[in-house]
């Protein structure tokens, strides 16, 4: 459960910057991504970002990231990180 | 006679310039260049339109470009060097006709046989006296070598020089002399000091880059060509930059005497010319303020042109004696073909400079870059733009494995024999591609925004707009 919004990563190259926010129960994922790579790698970046919502049993929330040129286990660390500190974990 | 004139607009009205001529600056003040615009915004008050812009570099400072370009007062474009903002204005396709990019040799070369005239060239000149003599070397915007000026100003039918610091006739040390020069303007102020060369060049500090220059350095010790009367060029990015540092190392190590170091100059460069790794260096434009300096004060820190530098048509130029060259790129296909021109989406963010010219003029040519740069794999199946022909790239070195083109075998066996890792330049590709997954192109329009010619005028490559969303 996203309890707070909350934030990982950087804008640094090859690092992404990952905002996570509460969401309304059964509103869904809002997901907006920017990348420097976009056009590149666009859906491998969304793919990645959904896969590891869903293994976090993250289901409602707003997601705003902003890619540097993350690789796929960079964009898991930081989404994870993100998710696990709007949920108020240690 | 007096050549000094009291307006930029008078000295244009005197010059005769009409529409649709050809107008030339060149770029030793970089991105601290006043000139190219002012120049231009009393051209715009003249009613003067559809220009042909000659310039040797576009910076980001000409950023006005792109609405004079809107406004019909500029109408082309031939350089040798864009930046990203002009750069991305025109792959969005402003422009009606395409830009011509040449080399730092093709464009003295195209000047001074005829293929591209300039009706009135623009000198910008951090000193001159009132007759025209003038130089880099000294004033409050000392930018040093004025090497690019040299064919605009001998062969244009008008040259006109603006300074900022007008001294006594005569002026000592000039670099371009007063029989040239139609025409004299002094302004307040030609460049910001602070855009025309940095204070220092710092080498990188990223362990990435460091891998990289110490790579670069063993196989150039490794490549048979380190010896007494060698020469060198390297560009002013950090990896190359580093590997200089350890290229002087070995140098100073096993004592070797090297000829000459060519190029645009860096402290870096220099301190190889007082540490006594090479005998002179030959400066076509100046990185630094180190470098500014010695062209001043030492004798052996000289002035070349652009020409004498690398025109493909004069009757030998200093890239014609190079052993290595270290260059960048943004992109390397695995025929060695390397983009120097546009960004991995297709927009115009740079230019071959003297790229290709020393490419093709050194023993070994050397291209220095990250395995992959913000997920991009450096090494692709086919270049956005081919800038450099891959018959004329040597090696690739990447902070992974160097790969070596195979019509250069000699220089493989010479590596593997020092203990360097040489990779088929495929394994790179993949090695990367493992890492970062596999990028998908960019999608380009059909518009032909410029056309790349080889250093020896013909077409070596287009560039296609980017489709605006």
């Amino acid at each position: 459960m996203i309890m707070q919004r909350a934030c990982a990563g950087t804008l640094e190259s090859s690092d992404i910057y990952v905002e996570i926010a509460p969401a309304e129960a059964g509103s869904g994922l809002e997901l907006d991504i920017t990348s420097v790579v976009f056009a590149q790698f666009g859906e491998d970046i969304e793919r990645v970002i959904r896969e590891t919502l869903a293994e976090l049993d993250v289901t409602d929330a707003s997601v705003r990231v902003s890619d540097r040129g993350a690789v796929d286990c960079t964009i898991r660390a930081r989404v994870e990180t993100a998710v696990c500190r709007a949920k108020g974990e240690k | 006679m007096s050549k000094l004139v009291k307006s930029i607009k008078e000295a244009i009205q005197l010059a005769g310039l009409k529409d649709g001529m050809t107008i030339s600056f060149h770029h030793h003040l970089r991105n601290g260049d006043m000139v190219a615009v002012m120049v231009m915004d009393a051209i715009c008050e003249l009613g003067i339109k559809d220009m042909n812009v000659n310039i040797s570099s576009v910076f980001d400072t000409h950023g006005p470009f792109i609405e004079y370009i809107r406004d019909g007062v500029i109408t082309g474009i031939e350089t040798d060097y864009m930046g990203g903002v002009v750069g991305r204005a025109v792959s969005e396709g402003i422009m009606d006709k395409p830009v011509t990019f040449r080399t730092h040799g093709g464009r003295p070369s195209d000047i001074i046989r005829g293929a591209s005239p300039i009706d009135v060239a623009f000198i910008a000149a951090p000193t001159a006296d009132c007759m025209g003599n003038c130089t880099g070397k000294i004033g409050k915007s000392a930018c040093g070598s004025l090497g690019y000026a040299f064919a605009d100003a001998m062969y244009a039918k008008k040259s006109i020089v603006i300074t900022d610091n007008l001294v006594e006739y005569p002026l000592i040390d000039y670099s371009i002399a007063e029989n040239y020069i139609d025409y004299v303007v002094a302004v307040d102020k030609i460049g910001e000091p602070s855009g025309i060369v940095s204070g220092t060049t710092k080498i990188t500090k990223d362990p990435v880059g460091l891998v990289i220059a110490d790579y670069a350095a063993r196989a150039i010790d490794a490549s048979g060509l380190l010896k007494d009367g060698f020469s060198f060029q390297t560009g002013a990015g950090g990896a190359s930059l580093a590997a200089a540092k350890y290229l002087k190392d070995i140098m100073m190590k096993k004592n070797i005497k090297g000829s000459y170091g060519l190029g645009g100059i860096t402290a870096y460069m220099v301190d190889m010319l007082n540490s006594g790794c090479f005998k002179a260096l030959y400066d076509v434009q100046c990185f630094d303020l180190d470098a500014v300096r010695s062209i001043r004060e030492n004798p052996n820190h000289m002035e070349v042109t652009a020409a004498h530098y690398a025109s493909p048509t004069a009757k030998s130029s200093a890239v014609d004696s190079l052993d290595v060259v270290i260059l960048g790129a943004t992109e390397i296909d695995t025929d060695f073909n390397v983009n120097v021109h546009t960004d991995s989406n297709g927009y115009i963010m740079g230019g071959s400079g003297g790229h290709s010219d020393t490419a093709a003029g050194a023993k070994m040519s050397m291209i220095v870059a990250p395995l992959s740069r913000a997920r991009l794999p450096i090494v692709v199946d086919k270049v956005l733009c081919k800038s450099t022909p891959g018959s004329t790239v040597d090696v690739l070195v990447t902070q992974r494995g160097i790969a070596v083109n195979p019509l250069r075998a000699d220089l493989a066996d010479r590596f593997k024999d020092a203990g360097l890792p040489v990779y088929d330049i495929h394994d790179l590709k993949a090695m990367a591609e493992q890492l970062n997954g596999t990028p998908k192109k960019p999608v380009l329009g059909d518009k032909i925004v410029a056309n790349v010619l080889y250093r020896d005028g013909t077409l070596l490559d287009t560039i296609k707009n980017v489709p605006v969303k």
